[in-house]
């Protein structure tokens, strides 16, 4: 199968209120960023155009319309849209590409959350004839899943708190991160109760913008001259949408798509999980068995900040990142969706030949 | 090159106002269920799903692919859900081929959907927006300026609306899963249908329905194996431009022309109308017809009112080119699926599947459809042969 | 047979959500002048470029923040139109009424708005047109600031120049 390279990545600083900005005002400087990157003048550079957003995270339908506003569409391109996060327009890419109608693609997601209560809209993507009519928010179902962890003993708050802790200091080094700070475990713990057991820091904070990447098959990458990393697997599954129906405690979905897309080949060396809740980390991490010597969201993760609709290919762009600047061989990136970790896709990256 | 592929099984619910008889989930899987039992194939058979709907505002429910998991059998395995506005049902069916296309997967099945008696299209559309006029009438509303544009441009004469409502309707009638049944439909009646939205009348427009429509699409290999003739997969293409530009041709927007280009270039074919044997084109207002005729190429510009007049289009008058024989979109929109009710009446044709509404021998077909203000454009031809 | 022994097939479950609008910083800039019983029209910096009305954050063809603004004329021509015979839920107009796509003078893209004070039967494609406002008290961040435009005695515009029309009209 075609190989295929990521040559750019961007994404908007993560803010808990974009102001005035519009979608299209929220996508134009991360696109002539990355446009400048990859050294293309528009949207009419490249073959395919994929993007994700979600109509109810601004409360008006076609979000995505407005965005086409943003690329340059004259004359008109090859364009798609998911309602999903943009890991999803990036996979529907890579089987543009593969398929040989395209050589390479730009892909951006953008998310608008703070106009409405985050959690709440969320409550319905929930079944709409069981669950969604009793609002039960996000936080709720996370905060039983994290209950679940804590009374079978898998973990402790303590293991949760480390997270977040870890989070905050690897933000540090993130110059898009909302959230960070040189904060310790016991810091963390001393924070009053959220939704028990959950405390606020447990949960990622809700954040505006947006995020951008550029990929091509790897004779493109050349041609162009750009350093780039070569995603070497990707694949996603979804499991039963009833919260009830599955194992919360696990990630049965993230270990398979890790196991189909290659993961297991070789060494990780940095990983980028879509973990909106501490304890998830710690599930997904167990999942792909990650031990010590992968650096886990050296970005400080979607605690740090999370971009609703473009944060699941922000993590595949960190990687991307690491890989580049050289700081890392081989990284895995994880992307979630619905529920508690209904639906999760794992792409593994590689570093590319230079250039 | 893109590895062959093939529509192996297609299944539709009827479509009707409400079906109260059905969840969401009943609904699709409804359709699901008839795509396998066509192809003679069960849940385990399929490699991913592939799910398209138009706004989620229209059913209130975000993401609805999350909840629909467990009744689309998809636990376990891929899911991708796709949304570009009205073409959404067509360009699923695209995005699902592209899984098989890829060499990525075996067989996957697609499905699309709009359960309109559980929503409110027509206040999702036209939801007031603060600081805005709000003048918003929905589609129809934004659509007729623009016909009337054309028909002030190509000078055709005021009843040829009418007749394409009369003869998809004529069409929709041989279709037993058609929403409306209208056999005894006139030119008369048409005529003194209510006007909506000047020169749109009541009876030159599309339904509201409820329904869902699926399809198998498998590989080479497994469609040369598979019980009934497929239908291959010979073109596909996509094109977008912004809903509104300095100098942008609404009329015959160009994104729609490069899109037909491209998949024609696919194809082979140099003369649609002679090439192709029938075409099921996304017709929700009358006056459509005669401008996507002229948009895809099936008349010059400002012709292609002509050809519905002569009865080309007419599967019932014996035309060269029929035009939407299922009775189109003007017979039943289920909005999400109308797109992929498009590309999978262009399959059931060169099954040679289609029951009374059959054109006699086709073998290759156009699927299409469009979506937002006519600037998403959705296109596939599939033929009989692999080539 | 009593209505206890029908089958509940639905039930009505609505969903209230609360949302903060914003319109844009581009529109917001729009509707500041607006206030101010001004249309201005925004397009990109370089010469030429075409002027939206309203704008919406960028050049649509180029992908382009317009950052350049220009105030545009009340009167304007029609495009097109359509005769709406139906209500618009949530808006109290009745019909018929008519909606047309207008393109300010000055301005290279249409809107959508009311026309008025004419016959419905009258009104064609190049007519002009002009904004009748509201009372200057009723000003607010809105297009209702006009309530509707009005036929006015001009020669029609030949089709090929509509949307072309400079801020001062037909005869420069």
């Amino acid at each position: 199968m075609k190989e295929i390279a990521i040559v750019g990545y961007q994404q908007s600083d993560a803010v808990s209120d974009a102001g005035a900005q519009n979608e299209v005002e929220l996508i134009i400087p991360v696109l002539s960023r990355i446009f400048e990157q990859v050294g293309i003048t528009n949207a009419q550079d490249v073959d395919f155009v994929c993007s994700g957003s979600c109509d109810y995270l601004q409360g008006a339908a076609f979000a995505f319309v407005l965005g086409v506003d943003a690329l340059g569409a004259v004359p008109p391109i090859k364009e798609s849209h998911v309602e999903m996060d943009a890991a999803w327009a990036l996979y529907e890419s890579v089987l543009k590409i593969r398929m040989g109608h395209a050589d390479s693609a730009l892909v951006y997601g953008f998310g608008k959350s703070s106009p409405g209560e985050l959690p709440i809209v969320l409550s319905q993507q929930l079944d709409p004839y069981y669950l969604a009519p009793q609002w039960v928010d996000t936080i709720s179902l996370a905060a039983m899943q994290a209950r679940m962890m804590l009374d079978r003993g898998l973990i402790t708050e303590r293991d949760m708190a480390e997270v977040v802790a870890r989070s905050r200091r690897n933000a540090l080094d993130n110059p898009h991160a909302q959230l960070k700070g040189d904060v310790t475990a016991d810091d963390i713990l001393a924070e009053e109760t959220y939704l028990s057991p959950l405390r606020r820091s447990d949960c990622c904070p809700i954040s505006d913008g947006a995020s951008a990447m550029v990929i091509c098959t790897v004779e493109k990458a050349k041609a162009w001259g750009k350093p780039y990393a070569v995603i070497s697997g990707i694949d996603h599954i979804i499991e039963s949408h009833n919260p009830g129906m599955r194992d919360l405690t696990d990630s049965v979905s993230t270990r398979k798509a890790a196991e189909n897309a290659g993961m297991g080949k070789g060494k990780v060396d940095v990983a980028e999980l879509y973990a909106p809740f501490s304890h998830q980390e710690l599930i997904l991490s167990r999942a792909l068995g990650l031990g010590d010597d992968t650096n886990i969201n050296p970005s400080g993760g979607v605690l740090a900040g999370n971009l609703m609709m473009a944060s699941g290919l922000s993590r595949i762009g960190e990687v991307f990142n690491r890989i580049v600047a050289g700081d890392a061989e081989r990284g895995v990136a994880h992307t979630t969706s619905g529920p508690c970790l209904q639906h999760n896709l794992v792409a593994v990256l590689d570093k590319g030949e230079v250039a | 090159m893109a590895n062959l592929a093939a529509v192996v099984g297609i299944g539709q619910t009827s479509y009707t106002t409400k079906r109260n008889d059905v969840s969401i989930a009943g609904l699709v899987r409804e359709a699901a269920v008839n795509a396998l039992n066509d192809a003679d194939l069960t849940w385990d058979d399929i490699d991913a799903v592939i799910l398209g709907k138009a706004p989620d505002m229209f059913e209130g429910i975000i993401m609805p692919e999350i909840y629909l998991t467990d009744a689309l059998g998809c636990n376990g395995k891929p899911m991708l859900r796709v949304h570009t506005a009205g073409s959404v049902g067509g360009s699923t069916a695209l995005v699902a081929a592209s899984h098989v296309q890829s060499g990525t997967f075996d067989r996957v099945l697609t499905v699309s959907f709009e359960k309109q008696s559980e929503s409110n299209a027509m206040w999702a559309l036209s939801n007031p927006q603060p600081f805005s006029t709000h003048l918003n009438a929905g589609a129809g509303g934004y659509f007729a300026p623009i016909i009337r544009e054309y028909i002030r441009r190509s000078g055709a004469p005021a009843d040829v609306g009418i007749k394409v409502a009369v003869k998809d309707r004529l069409h929709g009638a041989r279709n037993p899963l058609a929403h409306l049944q209208l056999p005894e439909i006139s030119m008369e009646e048409v005529a003194d249908s209510f006007m909506l939205w000047d020169p749109i009348r009541y009876l030159e427009s599309c339904p509201s329905s409820d329904g869902a429509c699926a399809m198998v699409i498998a590989s080479e290999e497994l469609a040369d194996k598979a019980s009934k003739p497929p239908a291959w997969i010979r073109g596909v293409a996509m094109r977008s431009e912004p809903t509104m530009y300095a100098g942008r041709e609404e009329v015959n927007p160009q994104a729609g022309r490069d899109c037909a280009a491209d998949v024609y270039k696919q194809a082979g074919i140099s003369d649609p109308r002679k090439d192709l044997d029938v075409a099921e084109v996304y017709v929700p207002f009358s006056w459509y017809e005669p401008m996507w005729l002229e948009n895809l190429g099936f008349a010059p510009e400002g012709e292609g009112w002509k050809l519905t007049m002569e009865g080309a289009t007419s599967l019932i008058d014996g035309g060269d080119i029929p035009w939407n024989p299922s009775g189109g979109v003007l017979s039943s929109n289920a909005i999400g699926a109308s797109g992929m009710i498009r590309f999978a009446e262009a399959a059931r044709q060169v099954r040679n599947d289609a029951g009374d509404h059959q054109v006699p021998g086709a073998k290759l077909a156009l699927g299409h459809a469009y979506g937002g203000g006519a600037q998403f454009f959705a296109m596939w031809v599939v033929g009989a042969e692999k080539a | 047979m009593s209505d206890e022994n029908e089958m509940i097939t639905g039930i009505e479950v609505p969903i209230y959500l609360k949302y903060n609008f914003t319109a844009g910083a581009a529109p917001a800039r729009f509707l500041s002048q607006l206030k101010e019983g001004k249309l201005t029209g925004q397009s990109r910096s370089d010469p030429g470029a075409p002027v939206y009305v309203p704008p919406r954050g960028s050049c649509p063809a180029t992908g382009q923040p317009t950052d350049t603004e220009v105030e545009v004329a009340d009167k304007a021509t029609v495009q097109s139109f359509t005769i709406v015979h139906i209500p618009i839920p949530g808006n109290p107009i009745e019909p018929p009424f008519v909606v047309a796509n207008l393109v300010a003078d000055g301005a290279n893209i249409s809107f959508i708005h009311l026309m008025s004070e004419c016959d419905n039967e009258q009104v064609h494609i190049g007519q002009r047109v002009q904004a009748v406002w509201r009372p200057e008290e009723e000003w607010d961040y809105s297009m209702d600031n006009i309530k509707y435009f009005k036929p006015i005695d001009e020669p029609d515009v030949p089709v090929e120049h509509i949307g072309k029309l400079p801020v001062t009209g037909l005869e420069a």
